[in-house]
């Protein structure tokens, strides 16, 4: 069995990972994607492994390598067609409606002024301006709570779609606005799913209404209720699958709602709390689909050929 | 565990045995982060900034 690890930062969970298949004895070449020139017409070089674990922590450089890997037969875990969904919070949302999960209700806008009236509507603004409840504002490809908005009124509403315009890049002209969900007891959970289990769940606690660990949030360990695994394992079916980190809101009444999945997990803050030993299990799911024993599914239209490319100049 | 200087302010920073290329080390003084570029000899770089796309 030979591994590839593709990253572009070293976190602990990288490092996690490589001792974890360094103790079975597993051969890791860990390549920096930086370094990395993809070669169209000779993929011979990616023959050689048996599956390639991708933990870039730029969406964009994973997207593109998942996505040369997975037309060349290359396994991946993740795959192509995982980056490509949870990398896009709109895409998300998509395959969650798709596949009956529930989710806080969205809408896209793609102007300022569209978004406007939109936040209006699902705020329910009243005559001076507030919102009946807040909506929230998200870049549609972010992460660890960066850039988020929190929105109660049309003048705070007017201000940040200014600033996006102004300041924001590309991604930031398509306006993805969601419900605020109230959440029961002020926390939320996140949940591990690997293959089909939901293999951890913490509850993050914070004082803020973003309550990322990555940004100081509270983790404890909670119990995987056959509720909390059903709506996991389907979250994590609709977004293509693998290893995956899914984000659930509790609402007051006590619903749960997928808000997000993750497809490079961070899990360093879960592993003490639970108890369970994550990187292990990663790691047997990564082997079992290098070994062929766990199938995952291609995004492309497979080449002949494991790398059909070769030679083909 | 060997040592290396930082950067930035030139304070000492120590890696563990089992330090390996592109992990980051916190400089202990100035809180810089540094990224490993080779460990035999360790030497390190200042590790670049967070991206937009950056995340899990
Ligand atoms: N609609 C919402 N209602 C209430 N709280 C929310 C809502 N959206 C996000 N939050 C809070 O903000 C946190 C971060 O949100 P989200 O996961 O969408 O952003 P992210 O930048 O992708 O972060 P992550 O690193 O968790 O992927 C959530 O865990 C939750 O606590
Ligand atoms: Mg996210
Ligand atoms: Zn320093």
């Amino acid at each position: 069995m030979k591994v590839a690890m593709l990253y572009a930062r070293v976190r602990v969970e990288e490092k996690l990972l490589f001792e974890e298949l360094q103790r079975r004895g597993v051969e890791c070449e860990m390549i920096d994607v930086r370094e990395v020139s993809f070669d169209l017409h000779d993929m011979t070089r990616w023959a050689q492994y048996d599956v390639v674990i991708e933990r870039c922590i730029s969406h964009s450089q994973a997207e593109a390598a998942l996505s040369i890997l997975d037309m060349f037969g290359v396994k991946c875990v993740n795959t192509y067609r995982a980056a490509h969904i949870c990398g896009s919070k709109l895409n998300t949302t998509l395959e969650l409606i798709r596949h009956g999960v529930p989710s806080p209700n969205v809408r896209i806008a793609s102007t300022p002024e569209a978004a406007l009236e939109t936040m209006a509507a699902m705020g329910g603004q009243r005559p001076d301006g507030r919102y009946e409840r807040p909506v929230v504002l998200k870049p549609a490809v972010g992460s660890w709570g960066r850039l988020l908005a929190k929105v109660n009124d049309r003048d705070a509403a007017e201000a940040i779609l200014e600033h996006k315009d102004t300041l924001g890049s590309y991604h930031h002209s398509i306006f993805y606005i969601q419900e605020f969900v109230n959440k029961k007891a002020g926390r939320d959970i996140r949940t591990f799913v690997v293959g089909d289990e939901t293999i951890a769940a913490i509850s993050r606690t914070s004082e803020h209404w973003i309550t990322n660990t990555a940004r100081g949030g509270k983790a404890e360990a909670v119990r995987v209720t056959p509720e909390l695994d059903r709506i996991s394992v389907a979250a994590a079916k609709a977004c293509g699958g693998g290893v995956l980190a899914i984000d659930l809101l509790e609402r007051d009444d006590g619903e749960i709602v997928v808000n997000e999945v993750n497809y490079t997990m961070e899990f360093k803050n879960s592993i003490a709390p639970t108890g369970v030993d994550i990187p292990a299990k990663v790691v047997d799911y990564a082997l079992g689909v290098g070994s062929g024993q766990i199938a995952i599914s291609t995004y492309h239209m497979p080449v002949s050929g494991p790398v059909a490319g070769a030679g083909a100049r | 565990m060997a040592t290396v200087e930082c950067t930035e302010c030139g304070a000492e920073i120590e890696a563990a045995d089992n330090v390996i290329n592109g992990e980051i080390l916190p400089c202990p003084s100035c809180g810089a982060e540094m990224e490993v570029t080779s460990t035999k000899p360790l030497k390190v770089e200042l590790a670049p900034e967070v991206r937009e796309d950056w995340g899990e």
